[in-house]
């Protein structure tokens, strides 16, 4: 069995040339595409902002910013940003905890309700909060009024309040989410030990439990934060009636208005980097805190927590628990189904009073309604593909091949992620309207989907790099040294290897493309909406039954695709 | 002409060849200048403490990283030559290489790994069959073909990477620690089945381990480097066991005690806290006025004659014999004593002793 040694004719390969072929090729490739997407918009913004077309301008910019009523609506960001974090950290930790450390029943179906929120986009949500409780008969409003011979409504959801709350029933589950998963990594020895040196239970829980979960809490709280900072879905739903106006929403009303002049465009600019600047701000606090002080008791592997037990407290908190649950996560879907099968919104829950006729308007007769399924449905596709393989070889070349910029290009990549959509959208409008190479992409789909690449990159670079770094390098090697040139041992052995990773990271871009609000209502042109702009139009104007069925068709469609996701991903646990 | 075709008959050629190798990782420096010749049909050991550059030798010999400096030549053809400017890359290098996690691929059965090298070169299914065949029974794995690697044990996952390996290249392997992750029992085993499986097929066998027990065992020449990468002793295991190069490589292959020597009026004194008269006469092999004994623990026996006291710190029975430590003025030194030996008794601890010196070695002092 002595195999004849074939050598390569060609011995002096020369030493520059090593590297080059597919490596190199996949370099420039990175560079090329981040910047052309990522980076250009961002520069325009800039660019728009401080440059009037001969010289650098600031007066626009100082104007912009101390308009009385840019500065309201400032406020109103920073208001509705700081009171919905502290609310959903407290409604976060407190779940968290009850279901981490206590003995309270029926944790997996309250599990499973936490996890729903996230399947409904949040626009959505607002939507059917205001079905309940609108100042101006929304359903809820109503029946409270003729229960106890009210004049006036009860609630009124299209407040800066009202905005609030939404946000906080919606993003409450950040803050669980992180927390739990923190008190379930939390070696229980460390609180016995407490138990064991005569500290009562609530010591425990302020001196022990807490402090030790402080990382997890405040990661989670800058999380809402800079979600709730540069959100456009809620404030626009519940805000627009009412000229309440945030950040994001303002800046979209600006384009609006603007309708393409000069000026109006180097406003929303101006006001797009004040909202970069308040995001900027809490991602660098994120980031202190990160790197700071990380706990190195919480372990990686999981252990039973000592559960503490609620007695007496126990069905009351249940209860409790169950009634808040239902009313934040079940009744906003119940709602949005029932208004779907209504003949006209407003009128009661009657035998007589539903139809299908919503469904077949939205699917028959309307061609905007059509084409925004299949807009959404190719948008989604064709980003998830593109943001596949680029995102792949993203993370391939800056974990495998380690380039000298590999710093840069993993910033690049990043940038969209903590830039608010709104922004980035703006940026895409001001790169691809004729400012590069004559390149008009406005008004047409292909904005969209550069926009749509641009932020969800970075979800399928986290997938693929972490899948990336579990390929240990000897997989590698010894595929080369079996005889497998580096680009058949990429073909055999590393991409099946990270294949799984690969698929989930395709549904985690394909997923939030399906519901996609924020950029689109700034790009999307007559023959280009999406979903989430055919439901927020219908709902404009004034086809409330329409739209909600075409939101449970939407959240539909989503759930399918989740669990496409979820048995992907179990199959990868169990290989 | 190119020095690889220039192989002159009847000259006996190397099997591996590295000449002034220069390796660094950024400011770090592994390997100066080091030339190493393996011949072929044997079992190479290289053995030093973690981080001396053992891995980056091999991995400089199969192609993954490439030297600053020098030629690696195998089977007298120029892998790489820095001046020449010739880097052949791995898959034409022909070298079956097992690595220490095995790196077995997990997507793919044991048939699928161990074939992966001759669907490299092409060969027609009819062809691969017998010799992943052969290869699953030099390993003594025939029957687990469509198993995956999740379903074996470690130690069947690293008979499978052998197995690979031997398909990849039956006359050159290199072995990256690859008993390190198996249980104690398994390795003994492992071992014996390395060594049977080179002696049926000739294999040239590149066997690296920080293991210095288990190279002494295997290998046919084992090369011994020091920290910082340069070659302490090359030399059979007997020639390292019986002469240890330097002091580096006498405690490297075991466990030693150390006790600084000097010598006064032609007599040789333990240089401690107090000198003890140790012999009245001076060794050949000292190299100076100072000097460091270095002994092994079995080679110091209980001696109630000898003038060398010493007091028993702690005793310690492991079964087949008695540890003790035993206190000189200013040092603890470590005494082994069979318990078959016939003046093997029982010392209790704080007793005074009397220590015989068997077979001392005489090393340099570092404040000589």
């Amino acid at each position: 069995m002595i195999f004849s040694r074939a050598i390569n004719r060609d011995l002096s390969r020369l030493e520059g040339k090593g590297g080059f072929r597919l490596d190199r090729l996949m370099i420039i490739l990175c560079y090329v595409a981040l910047i052309t997407v990522t980076i250009l918009p961002v520069f325009m913004i800039f660019y728009y902002a401080f440059w009037d077309g001969t010289k650098i301008d600031i007066a626009t910019f100082k104007l912009v910013i101390f308009q009385k009523s840019n500065i309201r609506c400032m406020w109103n960001t920073l208001v509705i940003g700081v009171c919905s974090t502290a609310l959903a950290t407290v409604v976060g930790v407190f779940f968290a905890w009850l279901l981490g450390r206590s003995d309270i029943p029926m944790k997996g179906l309250m599990k499973f309700l936490f996890s729903i929120p996230f399947m409904i986009p949040p626009f959505l949500a607002a939507m059917s909060w205001d079905m309940m409780f609108s100042g101006r008969g929304g359903y809820v409003n109503k029946a409270l009024m003729s229960l106890f011979n009210l004049t006036k409504s009860p609630f009124n959801i299209n407040s800066v309040a009202g905005i609030i709350v939404i946000e906080v029933v919606y993003y409450f589950p950040f803050v669980y989410m992180q927390v739990v998963s923190a008190l379930e990594r939390m070696d229980p020895t460390l609180e016995e030990s407490a138990r064991i040196a005569g500290a009562s239970q609530s010591y425990v829980i302020r001196k022990i439990t807490l402090p030790l979960t402080v990382p997890a809490i405040s990661s989670g709280m800058l999380l809402v934060l800079i979600t709730s900072l540069s959100n456009y879905g809620i404030p626009a739903m519940l805000g627009y009636s009412q000229n309440i106006f945030t950040l994001p929403t303002m800046i979209t009303a600006l384009m609006d208005r603007a309708g393409g002049s000069f000026e109006g465009v180097r406003q929303s600019a101006a006001l797009s980097i004040v909202l970069v600047f308040i995001v900027s701000i809490a991602l660098l606090v994120q980031r202190r805190l990160m790197t700071r002080g990380r706990y190195d008791i919480i372990k990686g592997k999981s252990m039973r927590p000592m559960l503490i037990k609620l007695r007496g407290a126990k069905y009351p908190l249940l209860a409790f628990s169950l009634v808040f649950l239902s009313l934040i996560v079940v009744a906003p879907i119940v709602m949005i189904i029932l208004v779907s099968f209504v003949k006209a919104y407003g009128l009661p829950f009657l035998a007589e009073n539903l139809t299908l006729a919503n469904y077949r308007r939205i699917f028959v007769g309307n061609i905007m309604v059509r084409d925004s399924v299949k807009n959404s449905l190719f948008l989604a596709f064709s980003a998830a593909s593109i943001c596949l393989l680029l995102g792949t070889m993203l993370a391939y070349v800056i974990y495998k091949i380690k380039p000298k910029g590999g710093i840069a290009l993993e910033m690049m990549a990043v940038l969209p992620y903590s830039l608010p959509g709104t922004v980035m959208a703006i940026g895409c409008i001001l790169a691809w309207s004729g400012a590069f190479f004559g390149i008009t992409l406005y008004n047409t789909i292909w904005i969209i989907l550069v926009a749509y690449i641009a932020r969800y990159l970075s979800y399928v670079l986290k997938s693929s790099s972490a899948a990336l770094q579990q390929v240990h390098v000897s997989l590698e090697e010894a595929a080369r040294s079996c005889g497998a040139s580096h680009t058949q041992t990429l073909k055999d052995v590393t991409l099946p290897l990270i294949k799984p990773a690969m698929i989930s990271g395709f549904f985690l871009v394909f997923l939030p493309c399906m519901r996609e609000l924020t950029t689109s209502i700034l790009l999307y042109g007559p023959k280009s909406r999406t979903l989430g702009v055919a439901i927020y139009q219908l709902r404009i104007n004034g086809q409330i039954a329409p739209a909600a069925a075409l939101s449970v068709v939407t959240i539909t469609l989503i759930i399918i695709c989740n669990n496409i996701v979820k048995a992907i991903t179990r199959d990868k646990k169990r290989g | 002409m190119h020095p690889a075709r220039i192989v002159l008959r009847g000259c006996r050629v190397e099997k591996v060849e590295l000449k002034n190798i220069c390796i660094s990782y950024g400011e770090h420096a592994v390997l100066k200048d080091f030339s190493l010749k393996i011949e072929p049909g044997q079992i190479m050991g290289i053995v030093g403490p973690s981080g001396c550059g053992k891995t980056t030798i091999a991995r400089a010999i199969c192609g993954f990283i490439k030297p600053q400096q020098g030629t690696v030549k195998i089977d007298g053809k120029t892998m790489f030559s820095h001046e020449d400017r010739v880097d052949i890359p791995p898959e034409q290098r022909h070298i079956g290489v097992v690595f220490q996690d095995y790196a077995v691929w997990p997507h793919l059965s044991v048939y699928d790994n161990i074939a992966y090298p001759l669907k490299k070169r092409r060969l027609s299914k009819e062809e691969i069959s017998p010799q992943v065949q052969n290869a699953l029974e030099q390993v003594n794995m025939v029957g687990y073909e469509k198993y995956m690697p999740s379903q074996l044990s470690g130690g069947q996952q690293q008979r499978v990477a052998i197995a690979r390996a031997l398909t990849s290249s039956s006359d050159f392997l290199i072995m990256d620690e690859p008993i390190t992750n198996l249980d104690a029992k398994l390795r003994e085993q492992m071992l014996v089945e390395i060594r049977m499986l080179q002696q049926r097929l000739g294999t040239t066998i590149i066997y690296i381990t920080h293991d210095q027990e288990a190279a002494l065992q295997l290998c046919d020449k084992i090369v011994i480097l020091e920290l910082d990468g340069s070659i302490a002793q090359i030399g059979s295991d007997e020639e390292i066991i019986r002469n240890p190069a330097n002091r580096f490589v006498f405690q490297f292959i075991g466990v030693s005690n150390f006790i600084p020597v000097v010598v006064e009026d032609g007599k040789v004194f333990f240089d401690l806290e107090k000198k003890i008269l140790f012999k009245s006469l001076i060794h050949e092999k000292m190299p100076g006025p100072k000097a460091m004994l270095g002994i092994r623990p079995m080679d110091i026996v209980f001696d109630d004659d000898s003038p060398v006291r010493a007091t028993v710190a702690q005793s310690v029975f492991l079964g087949n014999m008695y540890n003790y430590f035993v206190r000189l003025p200013g040092m603890e030194i470590r005494v082994q004593q069979m318990v078959i030996s016939e003046n093997a008794k029982s010392y209790s601890e704080e007793q005074e002793v009397g220590l015989a010196f068997l077979e001392e070695r005489y090393f340099e002092r570092e404040d000589a």
